[in-house]
């Protein structure tokens, strides 16, 4: 039925109970196998506690979601060793890296973790290399074969031109790529990263989004990313884990969050129609992988015309009773209402398509239009609302 | 430059300043001179205010006893004493530094200041001669002034400008021994100071310093034959804000009573 | 007339002109007084003295080699006071800069009752290494490193505090050890802050007195630096004295011209 990302989780990762399974039996061996990252522990400062209980399979990209304050970097920061649990245990690939009750604490130079830090952090008195090169460099490794093995990453990440270029003098998707670069360099067995495309300017987000994607999926080991952009999180997550007030209140596929949100949080956040399909640069049209196509704008930028994602916001799209005049929206399709829900003042209407969409539309409109699940309705969306990432 | 040990003479300076000033407000005539019918401490009670005196180092426990009697014989007078090395009170003194009396541990500093004209028809008092004085427990074993010229012995001495350092020059040069001293100190109660402390192993010190610490430090005697004395002279200054009160106290200084005290710390007489 | 006005209105109101223009002047006038009294014609052969050439490089050579003890000591003492959550680490601030505040010639004195040879620490020193500080040139790096250090580790300590704190972090989580951190990352970032307490400690090392000569005593060449040689000058040799002075005057000015065109607008924290 669905032309929606979440199809990737389905082929990729295999069911996250038996790789659970996996890591018990691992547990009396120190030998690492790649079994994952699982998190069991809470953290306490002050009035704030956060609960986490999360079980990461390797290859899987999982984006921890949720408001500002919510606990999704402190969860970040407990698992690279940067804040201890209160409580609990933190487990990857079956060693433990912090066990309260063991009395077990590998500091944060000692754990096999990655992080590219919101921020970035690029040291500034370092050029790209010297960057790149600092694990290494910290872990003992001679300069020259630190300085080898960066340029390798360097030329992995496309970023050989820019290796004697002090941070200050990179744009903000070059400062992101060094900062992936140099987690990477240090072959990390899991990969952090907080709110990666955040510094970016809407514009250049696009192009570095696709590229993130393109080297999260050939990372072998867990990937951990904070999000607050639900669109970073449909393109690039496999699952979602939603945390509101240190606790975790959804989890699931980028699909079923978005579909069923628990949370008016989520349900506001994940207010998004996302689709996947090939793109014909002379009109602007995107064939849908589930069927359907969509006018799209934005597409100029996209380098890939094989593998396009496209967005569309549920207020974005109108539902009609008749097939509406084709004069003002270009796309228009038809469609059958599967589900409703309210949702503060408006009510999400699940339409199936193809292509399936949720859309918002005012109670007002659900009693003008009949609306109930089984109901044909027709509907519509501007191109300049339909954006190709 | 911002030097403690100045800073602390600027503080005396000031206060000797003020004090003098206000004593000069409240003498009902402070240009009388009363000098011409005192002829001793508790004879001429017409004295009062502040008298400041400048006074060698070496004349710190006298000069404080006899500054206290002199209160006493007194009633309504202060002495303001500030002790140094002679050479840098001179050089203090030329610079205006507000002194009534100046008591030197030498002749030569004392010129300094004749011949400059801020002072007149100096009296010599008493005068001094040197000791070798080591610590209570003698570390370095020092029974004789040669001892001082062996190796390792660490010794102190009074820098060359100041009398003490002269006198110690002088004293080693007649004996014929080459002391190499680990330290030349400004003035000669640093001297004894480094000495009871331990931190030397000798130091060439007035007899009368040697007697003023006699509890913490041992005098050597010293050769016949070798040893050199040195003059104190006493003069009310020229510039002086109480001219009826240096007066009182260089007569003070001078009296049987002034001289005796002088004698009991071992100073010869003049 | 309305230009006039204008203008009034923006000239310094008296109240604040007065004392700003006495204010300059009382700091800039003693520096005038030292040139307007300066041996001119005698410069050349009082600066070409052993004496003064002796005290110039020892001063130069202590004051160097004590900046470079208290970057040794300091820098890590600044990062401990900087980065340390213990209780304690307050109340060691507050004690590791008591030297700041405190009259040099009490260091001194607390320096002579400690590593003197008699002193708490020093007599181990003496009796199982044969250490004697006093009296000797690594005497007066101690003195002066003693009243430098703080001024080090205050500066360095304030950078460190500013230091980006995510660089470190980052620095861990890419498998450096803390010390790694601090040498690869927060050294090279604070670089100007460091110079700028280098510079100042080297500064007040330079014009140190009060503890060095109470600690470390007097003697040309070993322990007789630029300040001691300007104040013992002063009692026998004012044109020497004044000599002398100018030639730390030249040093400080020069360095206080490096330290605001180089490093004061970008440290900051000083």
């Amino acid at each position: 039925m669905s032309a929606e990302l979440p199809s990737r989780a389905q082929s990729r990762g295999s069911d996250v109970r038996s790789r659970a399974q996996g890591l018990h039996a691992a547990n009396g061996t120190p030998e690492r196998r790649p079994t994952g990252l699982v998190i069991d522990g809470q953290v306490e400062r002050g009035a704030f506690r956060l609960d986490l209980s999360l079980d990461l399979a390797p290859g899987r990209v999982t984006g921890l979601l949720g408001p500002n304050g919510a606990g999704k970097t402190t969860a970040l920061r407990t698992i690279c060793g940067l804040t201890p649990l209160s409580s609990g245990s933190i487990r990857l690939d079956g060693i433990p890296l912090d066990d309260v009750n063991a009395e077990i604490f590998v500091p944060p130079e000692r754990r096999p973790v990655g992080v590219v830090f919101q921020d970035y952090r690029l040291f500034p008195h370092l050029d790209v290399r010297g960057n790149v090169a600092f694990g290494a460099r910290a872990r003992g490794v001679g300069r020259e074969s630190a300085r080898a093995a960066a340029d390798a990453w360097l030329e992995r990440l496309d970023l050989s031109g820019l290796a004697t270029r002090r941070p200050a003098e990179l744009s903000g998707g070059q400062a992101q790529r060094v900062a992936l670069a140099r987690a990477l360099a240090t072959e990390p067995a899991a990969l952090l990263l907080d709110e990666p495309l955040a510094a970016l300017d809407a514009r250049t987000r696009l192009g570095i989004r696709a590229e993130l994607r393109a080297h999260l999926r050939t990372f072998a080991g867990p990937v951990v990313m904070v999000t607050h952009d639900a669109v970073e999180a449909l393109v690039l997550a496999d699952d979602l884990v939603v945390i509101e007030g240190g606790r975790v209140t959804q989890r699931g596929s980028p699909n079923e969050v978005a579909r069923r949100p628990r949370t008016d949080y989520v349900a506001r956040l994940m207010g998004v129609n996302l689709y996947r399909g090939s793109l014909d640069r002379s009109t602007h049209t995107v064939e849908l992988l589930g069927g359907g196509r969509l006018v799209v704008t934005g597409a100029d930028q996209l380098r890939d015309v094989a593998d396009v994602l496209v967005t569309l916001a549920p207020t974005a799209v109108t539902l009609h009773a008749e097939r509406p005049d084709r004069s003002s929206p270009r796309n228009v399709w038809a469609g059958v209402v599967r589900a409703m829900e309210p949702l503060g003042e408006r009510v999400r209407v699940e339409v199936a398509g193809p292509p399936d969409a949720l859309v918002d539309v005012t109670p007002a409109a659900v009693a003008d239009l009949a609306l109930r699940p089984g109901s044909q309705v027709w509907l519509s969306a501007k191109a300049t609302e339909t954006y190709a990432a | 430059m911002n030097r403690p040990l100045s800073v602390r003479r600027a503080g005396l300076a000031i206060v000797a300043l003020v004090l003098s000033g206000m004593a000069a407000a409240c003498s009902s005539s402070p240009g009388t001179p009363a000098s011409g019918s005192s002829s001793g401490p508790g004879s001429t009670p017409a004295v009062t205010g502040t008298v400041t005196v400048f006074a060698a180092s070496s004349l710190k426990e006298t000069f404080t006893s006899i500054a206290k009697r002199f209160e006493a014989a007194h009633p309504g007078t202060t002495v303001v004493l500030s002790f140094a090395a002679s050479s840098a009170l001179a050089t203090q003194i030329t610079s205006g530094a507000p002194a009534d009396v100046f008591a030197s541990a030498s002749a030569k500093d004392m010129a300094t200041l004749t011949s400059a004209g801020a002072a007149t028809a100096p009296t010599t008092f008493a005068t001094n001669s040197l000791t070798v004085v080591v610590p209570s427990a003698n570390p370095a074993q020092i029974a004789s002034l040669a001892d001082l010229a062996r190796a390792g012995v660490k010794v102190a001495q009074c820098q060359p400008a100041v009398p003490c350092g002269v006198l110690a020059a002088k004293v080693l040069a007649t004996a014929g021994l080459t002391v190499t001293p680990a330290t030349l100190e400004p003035d000669v109660k640093s001297v004894l100071t480094k000495v009871r402390l331990g931190e030397v192993d000798a130091g060439l010190v007035y007899v009368t310093d040697a007697v003023a610490a006699a509890g913490s430090v041992t005098a050597v005697p010293m050769p016949a034959g070798v040893n050199a004395t040195t003059a104190y002279p006493i003069a009310a200054l020229s510039h002086a804000a109480n001219p009826a009160g240096a007066r009182a106290f260089v007569d003070a200084v001078v009296s049987a009573e002034g001289l005796a005290v002088l004698k009991a710390a071992g100073f010869g007489a003049p | 007339m309305a230009r006039a006005t204008a203008r009034d209105r923006r000239r310094l109101p008296a109240a604040l002109a007065v004392p700003a223009v006495a204010g300059a002047a009382f700091l800039v006038l003693p520096l005038i007084g030292l040139l307007a009294r300066a041996p001119w014609t005698d410069l050349g052969s009082l600066l070409r003295s052993p004496v003064v050439a002796d005290a110039l490089r020892l001063s130069l050579f202590c004051a160097t080699l004590a900046t470079g003890l208290s970057a040794l000591l300091g820098i890590p003492l600044a990062w401990v006071l900087a980065r340390s959550t213990s209780r304690f680490v307050a109340l060691l601030r507050a004690l590791v800069t008591v030297p700041l505040v405190l009259p040099p010639v009490v260091g001194g004195v607390a320096l002579l009752l400690t590593l003197g040879r008699t002193g708490v620490v020093g007599q181990y020193l003496d009796r199982w290494f044969g250490i004697s500080l006093p009296f000797t040139t690594a005497g007066v790096v101690v003195a002066e490193a003693f009243v430098a250090m703080p001024f080090l580790v205050v500066t360095v300590e304030g950078a460190f505090r500013s230091a980006d704190r995510g660089l470190e972090e980052a620095a861990a989580t890419l498998g450096a050890s803390r010390l790694f951190a601090l040498r690869h990352v927060t050294l090279p970032l604070i670089v100007p802050s460091l110079l700028a307490g280098a510079v100042l400690s080297w500064a007040r090392a330079l014009g140190e007195f009060g503890a060095t000569i109470t600690f470390a005593g007097n003697f040309p060449g070993r322990t007789q630096t630029m300040p001691i040689a300007v104040y013992l000058a002063m009692e026998s040799d004012p044109g020497a004295a004044i000599a002398l002075a100018l030639v730390l005057l030249v040093v400080s000015v020069a360095v206080l011209a490096a330290l605001r065109d180089r490093w004061l607008p970008r440290g900051g924290a000083v």
